[in-house]
């Protein structure tokens, strides 16, 4: 694909300053638009994270006191589980998958389709703007008390991400139905732009570009959308009744009125389990593309890569209940549910799999986007083995919500989909800004977080066997050591935010400008056949696929 | 619309819609979570936020017809606003399963659940006759779909008088069907709160209730599109995609109606 189909000139007015980006139609400012949005929310979650960290670095209640108004350790306890709600929800929902979805497949993929824009543009330009008004409602949520702006985290939302009744339906004051509608709103967002995504994927391949020849970043986000579609509103339905058991008097969740707190566990977790293959699947179809990349060498088993990504989409929705082991389910079902969770090892080694296969005698290039998709790869591998390890429900029996299940879902998520993410920024970044990153840089970062995120979350698989639970301010002096560990290991990955966060502005001021195709003549995805950045609108006239 | 085009995709021009509706929702979750908590003034602000994303629906659907009459829908765009509307009844599908999960997690299993005296319906509770009311709505709605049905056809055939009269038709069975629920809500036995039969029942017939109106503005708009000649035999998909929804409406009241009316009522 040598030809430049970017170069002509885009007809038409170019829209600027405000109008360009509050009024945008365009997918690939939509996509910064998101990406800056994503940085911020992720600064945030950090920040959030080693607050966490600092107080678990020595027993006893002793950091977070400091924040709290009247200095009490229950109120330092509070705050510690807000902190951790807030870090939950804003990693999920405004960093993960702001930055996969809504930036990096909102930029790429009308372009790898050949498409000039998305299907619904308007659609595109609210599923990005809900998203403020959401994180400021979370944000909201995490210090505003009975209708008034309290103490810091005094009356926060505490009831962890998973927001399980009946803590959730009895805390007072106003956050718990912030923190909800803040919900409400990211998930409409997300369905929003799930339908455009679809309807895109569907409608708007170029000529040639049958469904079979896909790059697979495409075929991850079409699957990805289709489980936001099906998924977010089984989440928008149970907070409702939350909502409504908290201020209408409903007994949805309320034993005492015939409810039953277990539906809402189900209803969350047949929500939360495709969510969680949200986040992770965008980030494999990225690691496929670079691996292909800088392997250079097609991907091995290209259809079985799609079918695998399809298969764990559909078996994300039967597997639900294996979160919840512990609630007294009978034992027939946690038979099912534990079967149907290790099946989901098979296509997930298809993947991991192939990808070895697509490195395997392959011309390896160890560039920076190169290095995280390995990264990924080694880190993911780890994160799935100890999931398999907890889908046996007997297993899981005394591991359940203890630091093993944090270290697995960290390993999947801050090592996988956070790794993603970085692997996709240097792989695109000159492409996006026409500014190349420098090398050394790029490589030094990659060290810092891959040192930093295993000394956070290795030691925790330890501090889980050995018993101490999750959500909690303090812990016996027994745990002292794997706990300081993890908390350096924090601190080192804040250093390497940093670092990054100058590297950005490093690029954006200084960065090389960046040719059409910085990685050479063997990439095969229609990014590279365009400028750097691209037109504003890519793709007048549409390119034939052979 | 901007100048000549060698595809058949739609590019649509800088829109300030999105921005005022994302505005208008934060207004209505702020004004509505501390009106709630009963801070003074404050729901204003949320009159202000629902106010604001009316404007949006209207202003933005607005924008919507004239590309459409402006002739930026064509054939290919067309398939996509297909889809478009396809996946999101799916999305709603899947907003009603939630429920009838609810619901039949309290009726399917009530042995043991003390508060309702172990039996469904739960006792003390006195539900409505199914085959009153209730099965007059369903009769109303069924009707309804083959009168949605009928202007179709005559769309489909340029008989703009047939369309007219079969779309009044639906309209006016759509507002009555409200008016029927709405005068069954008033004679219920139960309340909305304190119960999970109340919870269950309101709730699912409630959000049915709240789309049969959607569903009937949505005709509504049709109607009066059509009187203004906005439709033709051969391009109609706003019609089309208001007719889906009110099907996906209908076998909705047919699951509530069987499965909360008929077999919940222990007859």
């Amino acid at each position: 694909m040598a030809k430049s189909y970017g170069r002509h000139k885009s007809h038409g007015h170019a829209p600027t300053g405000l109008k360009r980006w509050l009024f945008s139609t365009n997918h690939k400012d939509i996509g910064i638009m998101y990406l800056f949005f994503a940085g911020f929310g992720g600064i945030i979650g950090v920040l959030f994270s080693v607050l966490m960290r600092l107080e678990l670095h020595e027993p006893g209640v002793t950091f977070l006191t400091w924040f709290v108004a009247d200095g009490t350790v229950e109120q330092a306890a509070q705050f510690f589980n807000v902190l951790i709600t807030a870090h939950g929800l804003i990693m999920v929902f405004f960093l993960v998958m702001p930055a996969l979805i809504g930036g990096f497949a909102n930029y790429f993929v009308p372009i790898m389709i050949g498409a000039p824009d998305m299907a619904f543009p308007r659609l595109n330009n609210i599923s990005f703007w809900l998203l403020p008004p959401a994180f400021t409602l979370l944000l909201l949520s995490a210090f505003v008390g009975d209708g008034t702006i309290g103490v810091v985290g005094a009356s926060g939302v505490g009831a962890g991400w998973t927001i399980y009744p009946p803590l959730s339906a009895n805390i007072s004051g106003a956050s718990m139905d912030l923190a909800i509608l803040s919900l409400h709103l990211a998930g409409a967002s997300s369905i929003l732009g799930a339908i455009n995504f679809i309807t895109t994927i569907f409608n708007m391949r170029a000529p040639g570009m049958t469904m079979h020849k896909m790059p697979l970043f495409v075929w991850s986000i079409l699957v990805t959308a289709f489980l936001l579609l099906l998924a977010l509103p089984v989440l928008a339905g149970a907070i409702t009744m939350l909502l409504t058991d908290r201020n209408f008097g409903t007994t949805f969740f309320d034993p005492a009125g015939g409810g039953d707190p277990l539906l809402f566990q189900h209803l969350f977790w047949f929500f939360g389990h495709p969510e969680v293959y949200i986040l992770i699947l965008p980030g494999f179809g990225i690691i496929s593309q670079i691996i292909s990349t800088f392997s250079k060498k097609p991907i091995f088993g290209y259809l079985g890569m799609a079918y695998a990504m399809v298969s764990i989409g559909f078996i994300g929705f039967i597997v639900w209940a294996h979160h919840m082991y512990t609630v007294g389910l009978d034992v027939d079902l946690k038979a099912y549910f534990m079967i149907a969770t290790m099946v989901i090892a098979v296509p997930t080694g298809i993947k991991i799999f192939s990808w070895i296969a697509t490195m395997w005698g392959g011309s390896i290039e160890f560039k920076t986007p190169m290095l995280w998709a390995i990264g990924f790869i080694f880190l993911f591998t780890i994160g799935g083995v100890t999931g398999i390890i907890m889908a046996s429900a007997g297993v899981d029996q005394p591991l359940h919500d203890t630091y093993y299940i944090v270290a697995h879902f960290h390993y999947t998520m801050a090592l996988g989909s956070v790794f993603a993410i970085f692997a996709g920024f240097y792989y695109w970044m000159g492409k996006m800004s026409g500014r190349q990153y420098p090398e050394w840089a790029g490589k030094l970062h990659f060290w810092i977080t891959f040192i930093g995120v295993n000394m956070v979350f290795f030691p925790q698989h330890f501090l889980g066997l050995a018993g101490m639970p999750r959500r909690y301010v303090d812990y016996p002096d027994a745990y002292t050591f794997w706990n300081q560990l993890s908390s350096y290991g924090s601190y080192i990955t804040g250093a390497g935010v940093i670092f990054f966060l100058g590297l950005v502005i490093y690029i954006f001021t200084k960065g090389k400008k960046c040719p059409e195709s910085p990685w050479g003549d063997h990439t095969e995805t229609l990014e590279w056949t365009l400028t750097s950045p691209p037109p504003l609108h890519q793709f007048e006239v549409l390119p034939k696929i052979k | 619309m901007s100048g000549p085009s060698n595809h058949d995709y739609h590019l649509v021009e800088p829109s300030k819609w999105p921005v005022i509706g994302a505005i208008s929702v934060f207004l209505m979750a702020i004004g509505g979570v501390f009106s709630l908590h009963d801070v003074p003034f404050v729901i204003y602000v949320f009159y202000a936020g629902i106010t604001g994303l009316l404007l949006t629906f209207v202003g933005w659907w607005r924008d919507v017809v004239a590309e459409a009459q402006g002739g930026c829908h064509t054939p290919t765009v067309q398939i996509g606003l297909r889809y478009g509307m396809v996946l999101f009844i799916a999305s709603e599908v899947m907003f009603f399963v939630v429920w009838f999960w609810a619901y039949f997690n309290a009726a399917l299993f009530p042995a043991g659940n003390e508060a309702i005296g172990g039996v469904w319906p739960p006792q003390g509770i006195e539900v409505f006759d199914p085959w009153h009311i209730p099965f007059v709505n369903t009769l109303v709605l069924l009707l309804s779909g083959t009168t949605v049905t009928w202007a179709h056809h005559a769309m489909l055939e340029g008989n703009r008088k047939g369309l007219k009269l079969g779309l009044w038709c639906t309209v006016l069975l759509g507002i009555l069907f409200t008016s029927l629920q709405a005068y069954e809500y008033s004679h219920a036995a139960f309340g909305f709160g304190g119960d999970i039969y109340g919870s269950t029942f309101f709730m699912a017939t409630g959000f049915h209730g709240f789309h049969v109106i959607i569903g009937t503005v949505f005709l509504s708009v049709c109607l009066y599109r059509d009187y203004i000649g906005h439709f033709t035999p051969k391009q109609h998909f706003g019609f089309e995609a208001a007719a889906w929804y009110w099907h996906f409406v209908d076998v909705v009241w047919l699951f509530l109606f069987t499965s909360i009316y008929w077999w919940g009522s222990g007859i």
